[in-house]
């Protein structure tokens, strides 16, 4: 067969054009921003190396953001991927109304962030919203959920696992689904009790799915934010600030374009060593068949 | 449902706008179609009336105005901004009156005098109240024109005041008084539960519902040129240790941050007594609330004070001279006192000139909703809203001091020296400007 160097670069000229255009060029172009002033008082920008990055550290709210946002995902991340599981779990048993049960898991998926937000602004209202109306029937007094600067990040995370579980449980279905029956025969057989046969065989045979999850819940909360947008605007005292909040808000709500640029910077390094942890440490002990 | 309309449409208009920014020659000279952004901010028809009175402009002149609603208020700066970057934005456009420093280090705007203003232009301009042109003449140079204006009031429910024994027609003026009566309003055992007063903190309000209550205690925030703020003078560190104490002190109001969204909500259901709001909401109020209520000034340290807040139009600098023009003359059909006071009945924004408030429609108004004239007694108290350069960054950091004060994470000296170490470190290079 004859060898067309030229036919294979036409090939993958598309694609190429496609991630260089639309994810390599930004990024290059956003360090660049990231290095530089913004034109002032008649004056053009000029390169400030990492005065940008100085700028940041020196900023109490942005260090405030990136710590909520570690904070954000260390609880977030666990909790979506055990509730994901328990949910799977109990509507994979042959139990009456599974359909019902599965949709009503599966709902707050559907719904787009903003939605979500707008509903919780009203659950968390004082007074007469829907969690202070359930507090108050068991006793407890009013929570100012999103007025506290003690509780409001609580509360975002909150509403991140309820939006998220129900769409990772379809994953931990789908591999529930996988699982051979005979492995389960041959426990019954052998007289396994139910919790060894979940964390000897159940368990490791869900490790792939949970990777992937961990991968999408982690990456969720780095990067979305549309409820912080549409509920406290990172109050009060920047307590629900989240790091792609900061940017926006930073970029487009004070036209501080470099310096949000600068934490764009730091928000793709994070998401980067992200990635490579869960694909080059975890990835290697996860059982694959 | 309007809302999404006019949204889809936006990407239609953005098409034809790109026509009209092509180079001056092409344009004539006798501009036939101007676009100019618009925020919606309060619960009326504004599309609706917006679209009502472009196409009465275009029947009495011949231009046709497309309008573009636009978000919020930030989203319609955004939006412009982006718009005039990308070469094709609008005309003009409604914006935060607090903006005015920021847009113009955006080198965005045009001074309504470099335009050029004939006698009659100048008799008009000075026809607002003098209050809605704080943060509006600076450096004397008219900015913009006064819109979609506000101040700050506080509601108060008449039937709750003669309940708890106090009297119903004068609401207290200074701030002991007004503590004390909260105080009297607040009912944390029995049932109804409610609170006597509820002032918003939560990031875009706070600063404003601060400004009401340090004009009360005869302090400024800021500057006229926006390079300086006065957030840690001892009036204004007493003015939010009062607000603390509406909470510690009082026990009156709920500690943490209150949201403005809950606040008219919350007044009408009864829960609170009395609230701090914009006058923007008396329409809702009045046509929402099952109880007598009435507005009045926030209490002061000892005189009564507020603020003034809101939109104005501002004419983009990327416009050509024609179209500035032809804007200019659309802002002024837009404010002559008989849609000033249409727009005021149907919005309740205040209307902005005196003589829309000597109008037949005004007067008449009034006399069948007297607490729809209260404003116009206020506007002699009224102070500018606290506008600097990068005025949503300043406000936004006030804001986060505020809420730290008011969670008792920090105390007010503690919050606000903070807040003015950091806000005078932001505006540093625009003070040699």
């Amino acid at each position: 067969m004859e060898r067309h160097p030229v036919a294979g670069w036409l090939f993958v000229l598309p694609a190429t054009v496609f991630i260089l255009s639309f994810t390599d060029l930004p990024l290059v172009a956003t360090l660049a921003s990231s290095l530089y002033t913004a034109p002032f008082a008649g004056h053009p920008g000029h390169y400030v190396g990492l005065d940008n990055y100085n700028g940041l550290i020196a900023d109490p709210a942005f260090r405030q953001s990136l710590w909520n946002n570690v904070l954000y995902a260390a609880v977030t991340v666990p909790a979506a991927v055990v509730l994901a599981m328990a949910m799977a779990l109990a509507v994979n048993a042959a139990i009456p109304g599974r359909a019902w049960l599965r949709l009503s898991f599966f709902l707050p998926t559907m719904l787009p962030m903003i939605a979500v937000g707008t509903i919780w602004l009203f659950f968390y209202t004082p007074q007469y919203g829907l969690v202070d109306r359930f507090t108050s029937l068991i006793g407890l007094g009013q929570i100012n959920w999103l007025g506290d600067t003690s509780t409001a990040l609580p509360a975002m995370m909150a509403i991140a696992i309820w939006k998220q579980a129900g769409f990772f449980m379809i994953f931990y279905l789908a591999a529930l689904q996988n699982i051979p029956p005979p492995l389960r025969e041959a426990a019954a057989l052998e007289g396994v009790s139910r919790f060894y046969f979940f964390r000897r065989v159940t368990l490791p045979l869900l490790g792939p799915t949970t990777l992937f999850v961990m991968v999408t819940a982690a990456i969720n909360a780095f990067s979305v934010v549309d409820h912080v947008v549409e509920m406290t605007q990172g109050g009060p005292d920047n307590a629900s600030s989240l790091l792609l909040y900061y940017v926006y808000a930073t970029g487009f709500r004070y036209w501080n374009t470099h310096a949000a640029a600068a934490a764009t910077m730091v928000l793709v390094l994070i998401l980067s060593l992200l990635a490579a942890l869960m694909f080059g440490v975890f990835g290697r002990k996860v059982h694959y068949r | 449902m309007n809302r999404i309309t006019r949204r889809s449409v936006l990407a239609g208009t953005a098409g034809s706008i790109g026509a009209l920014a092509a180079p001056g020659i092409v344009r004539a000279a006798t501009v036939k179609e101007l676009t100019f952004f618009y925020p919606v901010t309060v619960s009326a028809p504004m599309a609706q009336i917006i679209d009502g009175y472009c196409q009465q402009y275009a029947k009495e002149s011949g231009v046709t105005v497309k309008a573009s609603y636009a978000g919020t208020y930030p989203d319609a700066l955004s939006k412009a901004i982006t718009a005039i970057r990308g070469g094709n934005g609008p005309q003009f456009s409604v914006l935060l009156t607090s903006d005015i420093h920021t847009v113009q280090a955006l080198d965005l705007v045009v001074p309504l005098e470099d335009i050029g203003l004939d006698a009659a232009d100048r008799k008009w301009l000075d026809g607002f109240w003098p209050a809605f042109m704080f943060n509006t003449k600076v450096g004397g140079k008219t900015w913009s024109v006064p819109f979609q204006r506000s101040t700050e009031i506080m509601l108060y429910n008449k039937e709750a005041f003669a309940k708890a024994g106090l009297d119903p027609d004068h609401y207290p003026t200074d701030w002991k008084a007004q503590g004390e009566a909260a105080r009297k309003l607040t009912n944390r055992t029995g049932s109804p539960q409610t609170w006597g007063v509820q002032l918003a903190a939560d990031i875009t309000s706070g600063h404003w519902t601060f400004g009401a209550l340090t004009a009360g205690n005869d302090v400024n925030l800021m500057n006229d040129a926006g390079t300086e703020v006065f957030f840690d003078v001892p009036k204004s560190v007493a003015t939010l240790e009062y607000w603390v104490d509406l909470s510690k002190t009082y026990n009156a109001t709920p500690p943490g941050v209150t949201y403005w969204s809950t606040l008219v909500t919350n007044f009408l259901r009864g829960d609170t007594a009395i609230i701090c709001t914009s006058s923007g909401n008396l329409s809702a109020v009045t046509a929402g609330a099952k109880f007598a209520f009435d507005a009045a000034l926030p209490a002061g340290n000892p005189t009564p004070g507020t603020v003034v807040g809101g939109g104005n139009v501002y004419i983009f600098k990327h416009a050509s001279k024609e179209e500035q023009k032809a804007a200019l003359a659309f802002a002024r059909w837009l404010t002559a006192p008989e849609r000033a006071a249409d727009w005021s009945i149907r919005t309740g924004y205040v209307a902005v000139t005196r003589d829309a408030f000597d109008t037949k429609t005004m007067q008449d108004y009034i006399a069948k909703h007297p607490v729809a004239g209260r404003p116009k007694s206020f506007l002699p108290s009224a102070r500018g809203e606290l506008s600097t350069f990068e005025d949503a960054r300043i406000q936004t950091l006030l804001e986060n001091h505020i809420a730290a004060a008011l969670s008792g994470k920090a105390t007010p000296a503690a919050a606000l020296q903070a807040a003015q170490a950091e806000a005078t470190a932001i505006l540093r290079r625009y003070k040699n400007m």
